[in-house]
């Protein structure tokens, strides 16, 4: 990447003892949206807040379109956010929430109200600028909240979990249409989440955080299909995760379960009778034997979950369990509990987990 | 009815005999000044006197001085304690129930000491001087009113993530307590405000130690020498604090309303 719009750099935050970001870098394009993905506590949010400036960071720097904010305040950013909570000013209207930042800005009145307008335009809620936050939806409020934070043309765009406090219909429905907005506008958007569905599905990159750190970033089929590390591998997806020992180093064999699965070129630094952790995806996995599939193993199936068009499968095999997915077909009954099963894969598809 | 209502219908109207007898018995004593006839001669009297206006009108300003100066230190003091330094809540919480520890008789000896017309700060030297002081002093008393009700007030927003909210759209300080907090506790304010004003309309020890002439000191001047009119005043303070409480619970009715509701 030649010229990020928004680079950090070598940021780190500690709140007394504890060092909640270590050592974070990620360069971020202008017009792009990236997502940082991690479980509660991986310091996603306080990056978030460092880039807001509502954290300083303890060390590093925050470079946006080519000028170091990390020490201004946050009133000088020129940032839009969008907060979890939703944060609408509970005695303004809409339009006067909407509104807010173009009259702290010295905006004309009348293309104070012409902004409101667009913007009510765009989140497809022209009818409701005279309502009070109350009186809307939470999924309403926070599209509210999103026009708010766009209306001021920010240079940067921050959504920290904003689609948290919402039922999941809804979820859906307004994290497409974030999306669509973001395209549509061209702004550069960072945008925090717990939920890898949300991230995979609206993404142009993730940064996938554990620890204050980030572990991976990369788009979201890099995310998915090539996880860097054991934790990104295991938060993303769901996944099964198999016991190995290499046979034959040289040959790129495993024995997993007493049967042999040809792993060549994926074993860097390992030495026969070293134990892996290697790791399947359920949807690359198939009941049976199936053309283009060189490897399998046996086992013995233990649950059956009928979910309606999908029937999920778990197969015992030695210690291990492995759960995969099958369409449903009226045709044709699901297998029983109990019953010896073959799957197959593609040793191709096969991760193994460093 | 079942027996635990009708205890409680019970214990219901003892209380509000204990509440209203006195009162009822003041009202009609107050209305027996003329003989054998009940009439409203002491109110008359009362509000036809010049030194009732003077002090009434007196204490009315005083009153408006002491909102004045609780909402400018409270608000601020109260807001800032929520959002920024939370552990100091209870030291704060401890400073302002002091003034109802504390006697006003203590209050006022020690402003007479510190403030008097030798000391590097003499109040006390010139009326002006001395009214500030007063208003100050009431500002005092009013505190543990004015800085809960201010305090609830505040519970009852997202404080933390309104003025995030408020500071990332590019406001400053300013803005974000007169656009986004006040306007959001203003209900809050008003009740610390009426509750402020019912107090010192009735004030007397800082007021007579300090000889100002407000309402409460012509109160008991008063009701040390004449019969009916001091049942008639008790009457009319007791009409002022009702109405004050009153206005309290209508303008509760505007209060906006929370947005954070799920969805």
């Amino acid at each position: 990447m030649a010229d990020p719009f928004l680079s950090i750099q070598h940021v780190r935050k500690s709140f007394g003892a504890t060092t909640v970001v270590e050592d974070f870098n990620l360069d971020v394009e202008r017009g792009e949206f990236v997502s940082f993905l991690g479980p509660s506590g991986c310091g996603k949010t306080t990056v978030l807040r460092m880039v807001a400036g509502f954290e300083e960071p303890s060390a590093g720097k925050i470079v946006v379109g080519g000028k170091d904010i990390t020490r201004l305040k946050p009133n000088q950013r020129n940032v839009g956010m969008v907060f979890q909570a939703y944060a609408l000013f509970p005695n303004l209207t809409v339009a006067q929430n909407i509104g807010f930042g173009l009259k702290v800005a010295g905006m004309p009145r009348a293309d104070i109200d012409a902004r409101v307008a667009e913007m009510l335009g765009i989140i497809k809620l022209p009818q409701m600028a005279d309502r009070y936050p109350y009186q809307l939806s939470g999924g309403q409020q926070q599209r509210i909240a999103l026009a708010r934070a766009i209306a001021p043309k920010p240079k940067l765009l921050l959504l920290d979990e904003p689609l948290s406090a919402l039922d999941a219909k809804v979820r859906v429905s307004l994290r497409e249409e974030i999306r669509s907005i973001q395209k549509k506008l061209g702004i550069t958007t960072i945008f925090v989440t717990h939920d890898q569905e949300e991230a995979l599905s609206i993404s142009d990159r993730i940064a996938v955080m554990y620890g204050g750190k980030a572990e991976q970033v990369g788009t979201p089929f890099e995310i998915y299909n090539r996880p860097a590390t054991k934790f990104v591998a295991n938060f993303v997806g769901t996944l099964n995760v198999l016991e190995g020992t290499v046979t034959d180093a040289a040959a790129g064999t495993v024995r997993v379960n007493s049967e042999q699965v040809s792993l060549k070129g994926k074993l860097n630094g390992s030495k026969s009778g070293d134990t892996l952790s290697l790791a399947l995806r359920p949807e690359a996995i198939s009941l049976g034997r199936q053309p283009g599939r060189d490897s399998s193993l046996s086992g013995e199936i233990s649950e059956v979950h009928f979910l309606g068009s999908v029937i999920r499968v778990r197969v015992g095999i030695g210690g291990n369990t492995v759960s995969l997915d099958t369409f449903n077909s009226p045709a044709t009954p699901p297998p029983a509990v109990g019953e010896k099963a073959e799957i197959s894969f593609s040793s191709d598809d096969m991760l193994v987990l460093h | 009815m079942k027996a635990g209502r009708f205890w409680a219908w019970v214990v219901f109207a003892l209380g509000a005999a204990y509440f209203f007898i006195p009162l009822i018995a003041t009202v009609e004593f107050s209305m027996r000044m003329r003989r054998g006839v009940y009439s409203f001669d002491a109110y008359k009297v009362v509000l036809g006197d010049e030194r009732f206006q003077a002090t009434f009108g007196y204490s009315v300003l005083a009153a408006v001085f002491t909102i004045i100066l609780g909402v400018l230190i409270v608000v601020p003091a109260a807001y800032w304690i929520r959002l920024r330094l939370p552990q100091l809540r209870p030291i704060v919480e401890f400073i302002t129930l002091l003034p109802l520890v504390i006697p006003a008789i203590v209050i006022v000896f020690g402003y007479i000491r510190m403030y008097g017309s030798n000391s590097p700060l003499p109040f006390l030297a010139s009326d002006t001087g001395t009214n500030a002081l007063l208003v100050i002093g009431y500002a005092t008393l009013a505190l543990p009113y004015m800085y809960r009700a201010v305090d609830t007030g505040l519970r009852t927003i997202d404080v933390r993530t309104l003025t995030e909210a408020a500071q990332i759209l590019g406001a400053g300080w300013g803005t974000i307590i007169t656009r986004v907090i006040l306007p959001n506790v203003l209900i809050a304010v008003l009740s610390g405000a009426f509750l402020t004003f019912a107090i010192v309309i009735g004030e007397f020890t800082m007021a007579s130690l300090l000889n100002r002439p407000a309402f409460g000191p012509y109160l008991q001047n008063i009701g040390a020498n004449r019969a009916y009119e001091p049942a008639a005043l008790a009457i009319i303070a007791f009409a002022i604090t009702w109405g004050c409480m009153s206005l309290i619970q209508i303008l509760s009715r505007f209060a906006p309303r929370s947005a954070n509701r799920p969805n």
